[in-house]
């Protein structure tokens, strides 16, 4: 279904405050942000200091068994969310609720019980491991910090039962062993054991399986999925590839300097996207079928900084609909059913 | 389609190459005996896991195995020229002039200290020493303008562009001396897919232009079957499979390339489970019996295991494999 055949009765603009999913009638996120602003400051001295706006009024919801992924390039915003929402970056503006609560308003004993129950899994399992403590240490330590009252019989088979449960066996012979003698893969699941040994309720995967092999992405993937499944695991998986996004998660929201310009079903965005850039971004997947021509016009260019102060869309200047009015206000949500929105001013 | 346009002799014919990592106690052979013909303005890719020998047999070809690693036998041929015999000044006149790279960071391959058109001009000047300052400065505007940088920019530093106009400079020094054959290892790995997009469409509106052969090589499977002609897959340190790029997805001959073929997940249809290759690729130094492969083969037979397949040529579609089950 291409925009064109949409006709106005099918669009329903959002009220100036968008409905967010738990408003709908879905069941309560785990986890949500609304509206959330996170500005930074850029340089130093009065003169040459601006303030950049990384992520823009963004909200999004996290439910159990199952995941969203965030799609976009490269300094859009993605890392910065998951940052946010594992409370390494406070939020310029916006608040976080978990389970309906806002985290503002948490004890020190309320975030300490946050902290363990959102877990981070990150991009590079070479920089994350300590290479002078073996896998076991990794696990222990993460597991005494949350559960000091376990004996150490009871640790020992904690480990023995986490590493399993991520594929690695005989799970004795992994604990010994240190980073340098495991593959990526392998470092890869001793992160996730070490994400889930306090049991979590929510995993931000922020770019698991980039630095993996594409036969081993499939495993790391998979084992995530049986684990949101079974463990009725909210998750957030960032990532810039499209296509492993539709594969895990079932929901998608593309990001683009910082702004969500369109979310749905993964299945939906990846074959009926509305959003130029979403287009852009399916378009340029490398496609088996294709032929490259050297033929094509150039597509992408620096995205501009956005300022607390910037107007209008921020994909104004790469948008091939783009008109007046795109320069000077930031469209607002269009729904078209089934949890799908888009932010476009010409659809 | 382009077998037939093969000219008898080829830009670069590869045999029987053989590379070693010498290690304190074991060798390790990372590239075992693998032959591959290149033709002029052909693009072949290299495809396969870390750690296949991939990157050890692209550096190879441009003579820049260093210890610990070893060419310890085969011969590449490059217009009919042993490349292995080629003395210091032979040498120094292929790499470059005949034989440019561009590498994976490209980002990370330029000075950060030196402003680019210097390390363009470098370049030339180092393989065109008789070339006049002014030469040089215009060569160098002038790859600028081939890769659609603005050419006010050729006094900048490294770090005043973006990550895809740093790919974009290492494709201009690779280009600048007009070489014959570019070898491409990863060279939009580390970039977004828009930005790939842009590269990969320049590379090809170049390679059009210029008629320079490439060998490119990347994981990214649906990349390279877009780019290239013929694609040779590769696991750990063998060739497997060789064929024409349209060919690798929808008729693969070999289990390993069909099974890295099955673990892209799809962009349409329904969302369903992948199951990838289970495993990994075997270490070098305690390689299975028989076929490499075998052990994470779901239709291995008892063969497998015992005996070494060898790559045959199918004689109509000049395709190549090296399995028990294919012949």
């Amino acid at each position: 279904m291409s925009s064109g055949t949409m006709n106005a009765e099918m669009l329903t603009v959002a009220p100036t405050v968008a409905p967010t999913v738990a408003s709908t009638g879905a069941p309560a996120a785990i986890l949500a942000m609304s509206h959330v602003d996170m500005d930074f400051t850029l340089g130093s001295g009065f003169l040459n200091r601006m303030t950049l706006r990384a992520v823009s009024d963004v909200s999004l919801s996290l439910h159990a068994g199952q995941a969203l992924a965030l799609v976009g390039e490269s300094g859009s915003g993605k890392s910065t969310i998951a940052r946010i929402l594992a409370r390494l970056y406070r939020q310029t503006s916006g608040t976080i609720t978990r389970a309906g609560a806002d985290v503002a308003s948490f004890t020190a004993k309320d975030l300490a019980t946050y902290r363990r129950d959102v877990q981070m899994i990150f991009q590079d399992p070479f920089a994350s491991l300590n290479p002078t403590h073996t896998v076991g240490y990794h696990l222990e330590r993460a597991i005494r910090l949350h559960r000091p009252n376990l004996s150490r019989p009871e640790v020992r088979d904690h480990i023995d039962a986490l590493l399993t449960q991520v594929g690695l066996l005989p799970a004795r012979s992994f604990a010994e062993r240190r980073p340098h003698e495991i593959s990526g893969g392998q470092r890869q699941r001793v992160s996730i054991a070490r994400a889930l040994s306090v049991e979590p309720s929510v995993i931000l995967a922020d770019e698991p399986t980039s630095m993996l092999d594409v036969s081993v992405r499939l495993g790391v993937l998979n084992l995530l999925a049986d684990l949101k499944e079974h463990r009725k695991l909210a998750a957030l998986y960032i990532t810039h590839d499209i296509a492993t996004a539709r594969y895990f998660a079932e929901q998608t929201a593309v990001l683009f300097a910082g702004n969500l310009v369109e979310q749905g079903p993964s299945t939906v965005i990846t074959e009926t996207p509305q959003h130029p850039y979403t287009r852009l971004l399916i378009e340029s997947v490398p496609n088996p079928a294709n032929r490259i021509t050297g033929t094509a016009p150039r597509r992408s260019q620096d995205i501009a900084l956005r300022a607390p102060t910037s107007r209008g869309c921020p994909f104004v200047s790469r948008c091939p609909r783009a008109t007046s009015i795109c320069q000077t206000e930031m469209p607002v949500q269009t729904w078209l059913g089934d949890g799908h929105f888009v932010r476009c001013h010409n659809l | 389609m382009s077998s037939d346009l093969i000219a008898p002799m080829p830009l670069l014919q590869v045999r029987n190459l053989t590379v070693d990592y010498i290690g304190e106690n074991a060798i390790a052979r990372a590239v075992n005996g693998i032959d591959f013909d290149i033709a002029e303005g052909e693009a072949f890719g290299l495809a396969g896991e870390s750690g296949c020998g991939k990157s050890t047999v692209a550096f190879a070809l441009a003579r820049l195995t260093r210890l610990p690693g070893l060419v310890s036998g085969g011969s590449i041929r490059f217009r009919g020229e042993e490349v292995l015999d080629f003395g210091p000044e032979r040498l120094r006149k292929y790499r470059w002039n005949e034989v440019s790279f561009v590498f994976q960071s490209a980002m990370n391959a330029l000075n950060p200290v030196m402003r680019v058109s210097e390390q363009i001009m470098d370049t030339v000047r180092a393989h065109q020493p008789k070339a006049t300052g002014d030469e040089v400065r215009a060569r160098a505007l002038e790859m600028f303008d081939l890769v659609g940088i603005p050419s006010r920019r050729l006094d900048d530093y490294p770090h005043q562009f973006s990550g895809g106009m740093r790919q974009r400079i290492g494709i201009a020094i690779a280009m600048c001396l007009n070489p014959r054959l570019v070898i491409m290892d990863e060279p939009t790995t580390a970039l977004d897919v828009v930005v790939q997009r842009d590269i990969i469409e320049q590379i090809c509106d170049l390679k059009n232009n210029l008629g320079f052969s490439v060998l490119f090589i990347t994981h990214d499977l649906g990349l390279m079957i877009e780019f290239c002609d013929r694609i040779g897959v590769m696991y750990a340190g063998e060739l497997v499979e060789t064929a024409a790029a349209d060919q690798i997805l929808t008729a693969p001959r070999h289990p390993y390339t069909r099974a890295l073929g099955q673990s892209f997940p799809p962009l349409t249809g329904p969302r369903r489970r992948l199951e990838g290759i289970a495993g990994s690729p075997p270490p070098l130094s305690a390689l299975p019996q028989g076929c490499r492969f075998s052990p994470r083969c779901t239709s291995a037979v008892a063969l497998c295991g015992i005996e070494v397949p060898t790559l045959q040529t199918d004689p109509q579609t000049k395709g190549q494999v090296a399995c028990h089950l294919a012949q």
